[in-house]
């Protein structure tokens, strides 16, 4: 990987520019007119495709860039799911983001492919460049796992599907950590109740049936907490 | 002791993986649990081992036991409601978690904050890491069989413990950082306290070093334990003292600097060895570091008298739609929230990127192939806190 390395960063220079001002990006708005008022001019993302970063990643991995942005200082490129795990091992490997910072998702109830996975990236050789990728992903549909990618993403991997029942395709280790093994439902899904569920499936396996919890129709029970 | 899903439909990719996985014991092995209810683990933390007579073969940490749905519950806060939740993450060091979340909020509104606010953040983050070092060295010293530093450093958090509280009125759970800067003040004659604490502190820290850093015994027990390489570091995203131990002079108080810090002299401490022993001495070296900074905000802060300590904020937090990612060096290592606002009075999503639970994955590869006894020493040095790793 080392060899290709110069060919495909044309350019590191700017790229670290731009992600450095993130520290403090707007410039306070002198004027506070009325006091509810928030911050006069509200931040709006600008479009980043001629982003060096986004370039080099849309030539060198094809149709892998669906939307490149970049809001308060942030970049942020959207990403085919298909593409994903080619996109992410680029990354890496090419453009020396050797580092995955945090991976998460967001539950976009409404919305048609349901969530978004995002993946944000740091740069150890590029002076702490960062750069976020989202993925989205339909309710039901599995993600490609980067944990061949970043060792990192195997725990960060499983506590998503966790609490937001996405599966990711090609995990070693595909298994619940926060909640237990038997329960019912992922807790980060907008309709999940914020007071709890009933959930004794795990613990009283004869009265409740597997994986059972609130479809148990044990209305005595609702709420736990 | 199997593990076996009860909820996962059968044939699915994470049935059939857990069906392949955990071949069986060889015949001289043995499993054991570890925790939940171990003094040592520092919490509920369960580590499943698998040993041949003294030596571990496998861990498997078994985590969960503390979650509160923290996350969950940010979504139903307005924004100023969320602080004192992240109080309740990193318990013993609320400080840097409130500021964290501070930072993405500001970072979304585009409030700038005031300088003396500025000062005042970084002199309690640098008071809380202080805090929040002297108990992993009292803890993890205490774990390794030597009581005696436990009760010298109790003596000197205390006084830090009660500086917060003269500040802001807690002890552990502080809530002492605002969206757009502090809820008060500092009270009259509270930087000469601080003053009269940090001037010796540097003595504390010699007999700390007297008591430990030579010992044969304490050597013993952490030279050469629970190597984590820095190219190791960096796939696990392993981050805080463990990275710095392993040789990088990566702190995100000097890359990607925040408030005050580019203005603030302190250098960052690195081992080379990446083992037990060099996280203690780099942890040793911050202290050390962090008394000088927070010297540096004391001269500031007396030559700068001033009440400004809030930005201009509005007075209902409804940032503009869109997300953002403001991260802090936390004394376990980086504390990032990412927060997605959709435009309300409350946050859509706030995640917290918290470096104990990421820390804490990289147990397995530094445990395997030494004593159970050594165990303690390596979970002891990752520093981590259930609350957070739970959350």
């Amino acid at each position: 990987m080392s060899d290709e390395k110069p060919a495909e960063t044309p350019g590191p220079k700017p790229a670290a520019d731009a992600a450095k001002p993130a520290a403090a990006p707007q410039p306070t708005a002198p004027a506070a007119k009325p006091a509810a008022a928030p911050a006069p001019k509200p931040p709006a993302p600008a479009d980043a495709t001629d982003h060096p970063l986004v370039a080099a990643l849309a030539a060198a991995v094809a149709g892998a860039v669906a939307k490149a942005t970049t809001f308060v200082g942030e970049l942020t490129v959207e990403v085919a799911p298909e593409k994903l795990v080619e996109t992410c091992r680029y990354m890496k490997e090419t453009q020396r983001f050797d580092y995955l910072v945090d991976l998460t998702a967001v539950d976009w109830k409404d919305r048609a492919p349901r969530f978004d996975v995002v993946y944000w990236l740091h740069s150890f050789p590029k002076k702490s460049e960062r750069v976020r990728l989202k993925a989205k992903v339909a309710d039901g549909a599995a993600c490609p796992s980067v944990s061949g990618v970043w060792l990192t993403a195997n725990w960060m991997e499983r506590e998503v599907f966790d609490l937001f029942g996405i599966a990711f395709d090609g995990h070693p280790d595909l298994r619940r950590i926060l909640t237990w093994d038997g329960f019912n439902g992922h807790p980060l899904r907008k309709e999940f109740p914020v007071e709890g569920i009933d959930t004794g499936a795990a613990i009283y396996p004869d009265r409740y049936p597997e994986g059972g919890g609130p479809s148990s129709g044990d209305s005595n029970r609702k709420v736990v907490s | 002791m199997s593990e076996t899903p009860r909820n996962v439909p059968p044939g699915t990719a994470a049935q059939v993986v857990e069906s392949a996985q955990a071949p069986l014991l060889g015949v001289h092995e043995m499993e054991l649990n570890f925790g939940p209810q171990h003094p040592s683990t520092h919490g509920v933390l369960r580590i499943v081992l698998r040993v041949d007579g003294e030596r571990i073969v496998s861990a498997r940490p078994d985590i969960g036991y503390l979650h509160r749905g923290t996350e969950k519950l940010f979504e139903t806060e307005t924004y100023p409601m969320v602080i004192p939740h992240t109080d309740r993450m990193d318990y013993v060091a609320a400080a840097t978690n409130n500021h964290a979340y501070c930072l993405v909020v500001e970072k979304l509104l585009g409030i700038e904050i005031p300088k003396r606010a500025q000062y005042i953040r970084v002199l309690l983050d640098e008071l809380q890491r202080l805090s929040s070092h002297l108990l992993w060295l009292g803890s993890c010293t205490m774990d390794l069989g030597a009581i005696t530093p436990f009760f010298y450093v109790f003596r000197e958090r205390e006084v830090i413990l009660d500086l917060f509280e003269d500040y802001c009125g807690a002890r552990l759970t502080l809530n002492c950082m605002r969206i757009g800067g502090l809820p008060v003040d500092l009270p009259a004659g509270w930087t000469q306290k601080v003053h009269d604490f940090i001037e010796p502190f540097v003595q504390r820290v010699d007999e700390y070093e007297d008591l430990l850093s030579e010992n044969r015994i304490f050597k013993d027990r952490t030279v050469g334990i629970g190597v984590l390489p820095l190219d190791r570091c960096i796939e696990w995203g392993v981050t805080g003292p463990a990275i710095r131990g392993a040789g990088l002079a990566w702190d995100l108080r000097r890359a990607i600097p925040y408030e005050c810090y580019p203005e603030l002299q302190f250098d960052i401490p690195v081992g080379k060895n990446a083992d037990t022993y060099d996280r203690y001495l780099v942890r040793l070296a911050e202290m050390r570091q962090s008394r000088r900074i927070v010297q540096q905000c004391l001269a500031w802060l007396d030559q700068n008298p001033g009440a400004e300590i809030r930005g201009k904020v509005p007075r209902v937090i409804k940032p503009p739609a869109g997300e953002a990612y403001a991260a802090v060096e936390a004394p376990k290592g980086e504390l990032g929230f990412y927060l997605v606002s959709n435009g309300s009075n409350k946050p859509y999503r706030l995640r917290v990127r918290p470096p104990s639970f990421i820390n804490l994955q990289a147990l397995p590869e530094m445990a395997t192939g030494h004593l159970v006894s050594d165990l303690v020493a390596v979970i002891g040095t990752i520093d981590i806190v259930l609350g957070e790793v739970d959350r």
